[in-house]
């Protein structure tokens, strides 16, 4: 079941948790993580690796409401620094909510209302003080269907610095322009063609071209909402091979609904579902051993 | 006498239906086939064929029986009254018979006449009975031979299929030959103008002063003919309109398709759109009679002197009257741009008006473009404002505190009181309206292949 590139090793070992073990090596200060009690149903090992000063995004008891539903019921969960985290579940069950919290889409949502604390680096993202651009210029977003402004490839990806402020010259946007599309692997086939529209690129090369706009701000934190779904399995070996390239230098979440993907991409692995965080944990674990019979049913194709 | 062509035909179709479904029903039944059709398709069948053509039948009769009639008289009158006589004054002979089988007796008729009325009358009703008669037979015969056809192998659903196909082409047809036939008789006019006025004057010069005598005894101008001056008025009042209605309109509909919430949105997008129903007579005295008035005030006060048919009173209005082509247009177009673009611009931490600015407007662009277009040509073939609010006399000025007159004044002054249709003050209302026609035409074409192209975009 579990492709063998997953890395990280079984979870299911009577020793520590790497995390563990990590956490004791790092010297940052852990602070804004309230240790939790463990429901019996999560992970319970896994949870004592969370609160690792590694983490990144702590998100504590977030529950979202669309108007009267309930589509998120109090979510803990921890994503690393330079890791890719991956959230499966049946479709529904609030994979792209959780998401969507992170940098704060939820807001453009009408009805949309959101509870509980979400930290990006200690500092509450859902605080009054707080500006969303500026947030949202930190987590970038890459969408399920390519969505690439109705302008040529350059201005597409020129668009956050852009907006933001961060070149002061022509010369320095070209090159921030050149290096993102080069990081997003996408340089060599449209050099010679940067005036010409985003829209004309193939469904993989525009995905690529999102990302590119992604990494132009250089955020810390990339979200992915199933970014390989509209496109080709040629298209998304190249997205997936690019994800791990990005990982030295970004945090990543993906949403997948290919368990196959989850697990040639991720360290970690969230199991979501009916607004519940099952469970989550190393991503070989949750695949091999899982410890939730919701997960066991899921991955086995039970359900969902 | 139609209602009753209409009668018997709904009756006789009623009876086709009902049997022919019967009949198929047993036929199937006793076979112990399967029908090809549904029993009510073989019902219809029938019920079109007992109809469609007798209806025909009966419309091509009322288009013809009045001019055969009408011959038949004239050629069953007396030598002595008829001899002689030109078309135009036989058709006044016809009148005048019509008039008295209708009762209205004038003066003391020539008994010659008297006979013929009596005769018009019993041929009419004759002839009205003949018809209904023959439609009826007509529906009957279609009864009968359809219903031989009926059968369970018989395949009455592609049949209904194919006479609805007939039936649209024909709707489609009538509407593609009465505009043919307008073009046509706007050419063939137009063509008589050019006939007596050079093209290059009328195009290209620069005086108008189409009223010129069409009986001896009037006093009137020489006449001169050159459109320079109108086509100069109608742009202008144009432009006013549209440098008022652009703006305003825009703004409303980002205001409307992105700050608003939607409740404000479902009540104030109909009150826009109420704008867009007020009859343009309407807004033709609000120009009159409020803002002209006030414009010449205003203008008194701060020392200039403004015209009281000033191009800027009847433009401002009907910018006003054009607020909601643009504003709901506009709002469409941005609505139209997908949600996820606008997410991914907020996804990149882009403002609201930023990604209004640089993602929403560029992409609606073209949709904007063609409400634009439209708008505009609504403007240049707007009528009724500009008879009431703007000036007569075509003045070669661009001041828009001026007066001016615009092709659509021109065309209505030229048709109005004395017309003579070999005269070329007649025939100049033509050729403006071909040139207005064409104008508009242009302008449609572009902003529907602008809107067209744009839809492909997302679809
Ligand atoms: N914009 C929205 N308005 C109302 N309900 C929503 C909206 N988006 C999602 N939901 C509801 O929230 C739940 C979770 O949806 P989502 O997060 O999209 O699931 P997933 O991405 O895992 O398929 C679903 O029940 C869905 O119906
Ligand atoms: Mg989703």
């Amino acid at each position: 079941m579990v492709a063998g590139s997953a890395t990280g090793r079984p979870a299911g070992d009577a020793n520590d948790e790497p995390e563990g073990t990590q956490a004791m090596s790092e010297v940052e200060v852990l602070e804004a993580v309230k240790p939790e009690s463990s429901p019996a149903t999560r992970g319970g090992p896994n949870l004592s690796a969370t609160t690792a000063p590694r983490a990144r995004v702590v998100a504590r008891d977030v529950h979202v409401y669309y108007g009267e539903t309930h589509a998120l019921k109090g979510i803990d969960l921890d994503i690393h620094k330079n890791e890719v985290v991956s959230f499966i579940g049946p479709s529904g069950c609030g994979k792209s909510t959780f998401l969507r919290c992170i940098n704060r889409m939820n807001d453009v949502i009408e009805g949309c209302r959101v509870t509980g604390e979400i930290t990006l680096d200690g500092q509450d993202i859902y605080a009054r003080e707080l500006d969303v651009v500026q947030l949202r210029a930190r987590v970038g977003m890459v969408f399920q269907k390519p969505n690439p402004f109705p302008k040529s490839i350059y201005d597409n990806v020129a668009y956050g610095p852009r907006i933001h402020g961060l070149a002061g010259s022509k010369d320095v946007l070209d090159g921030i322009v050149e290096g993102s599309l080069k990081r997003a692997g996408l340089w060599n086939e449209v050099k010679d063609r940067l005036k010409e529209p985003g829209t004309g690129l193939s469904g993989g090369q525009q995905q690529r071209l999102c990302i590119a706009r992604a990494i132009a701000v250089n955020p810390e934190v990339i979200l992915m909402d199933e970014p390989c779904s509209a496109l080709d399995p040629i298209a998304t070996a190249r997205i997936e091979e690019l994800i791990d390239e990005l990982r030295e230098n970004f945090t990543i979440v993906i949403v997948t609904h290919s368990m196959q993907q989850a697990a040639r991409v991720s360290q970690r692995t969230a199991f979501f579902h009916l607004g519940n965080l099952v469970e989550w944990g190393e991503t070989e674990q949750i695949f091999t051993m899982p410890n939730d019979e919701r997960t066991q049913g899921y991955i086995t194709g039970r359900f969902g | 006498m139609l209602e009753l062509v209409i009668l018997a035909l709904v009756v006789l179709g009623f009876i086709g239906f009902l049997t022919a479904r019967r009949r198929v029903v047993a036929m199937a039944a006793e076979s112990g086939v399967h029908s090809h059709s549904l029993p009510a398709y073989h019902g219809t069948f029938v019920a079109l064929w007992v109809g469609l053509p007798a209806l025909l039948l009966a419309l091509a009769w009322l288009l013809l029986q009045d001019s055969v009639i009408d011959y038949l008289i004239l050629a069953g009158l007396p030598e002595h009254i008829t001899a002689g006589l030109d078309d135009a004054r036989r058709s006044l002979v016809i009148s005048e018979i019509r008039s008295i089988a209708n009762g209205q007796v004038f003066g003391d008729p020539r008994p010659e006449l008297v006979a013929a009325a009596a005769r018009l009358k019993t041929w009419g009703s004759l002839a009205g009975w003949a018809m209904v008669a023959t439609c009826a037979a007509l529906g009957l015969l279609g009864l009968l031979l359809t219903r031989q056809r009926v059968h369970p192998d018989f395949r009455a659903r592609h049949g209904v299929e194919r006479i609805l196909d007939v039936l649209m082409i024909a709707c489609a047809v009538v509407a593609i030959v009465t505009t043919l036939g307008i073009v046509a008789s706007l050419l063939f006019e137009a063509f008589r103008f050019f006939e007596r006025i050079p093209l290059g004057e009328f195009l290209f010069g620069l005086n108008w002063e189409p009223q010129i005598a069409i009986r001896a005894d009037q006093v009137a101008g020489h006449g001169a003919f050159g459109a320079v001056p109108v086509f100069l008025g109608t742009l202008l009042v144009a432009f006013i309109a549209m440098t008022f209605a652009v703006p305003v309109g825009l703004l409303a509909a980002i205001y409307l398709a992105q700050y608003s919430g939607p409740r404000l949105r479902t009540t104030v997008k109909p009150l826009l759109e109420i704008l867009a129903g007020i009859p343009t007579v309407v807004y033709g005295f609000f120009a009159v009679l409020t803002v002209a008035p006030a414009m010449r005030a205003f203008g008194a006060a701060i020392g200039l002197d403004v015209a009281p048919n000033s191009a800027l009173a009847a433009g401002g209005v009907m910018g006003i009257m054009i607020i909601p082509f643009i504003s709901s247009l506009s709002d469409d177009a941005l609505n139209a741009v997908p949600r996820s673009l606008r997410d991914g611009s907020y996804a990149m931490g882009a403002t609201k008006a930023e990604t209004i600015r640089q993602v929403l407007l560029p992409a609606a662009l073209p949709g904007i473009m063609g409400g634009v277009l439209l708008a505009l040509s609504r403007a240049i073939g707007e009528t009724m404002i500009v008879v009431m609010a703007a000036g007569l006399i075509a003045k070669m000025t661009v001041n828009p505190l001026d007066s001016v007159t615009t092709v659509t004044v021109q065309i209505v002054t030229l048709l109005i009181g004395d017309t003579e249709f070999d005269n070329p003050k007649t025939l100049a209302a033509f050729a403006l309206g071909l040139v207005l026609f064409l104008t508009t035409l242009g302008l449609n074409v572009i902003a529907l292949r602008i809107v067209q192209k744009y839809r492909e975009k997302y679809d």
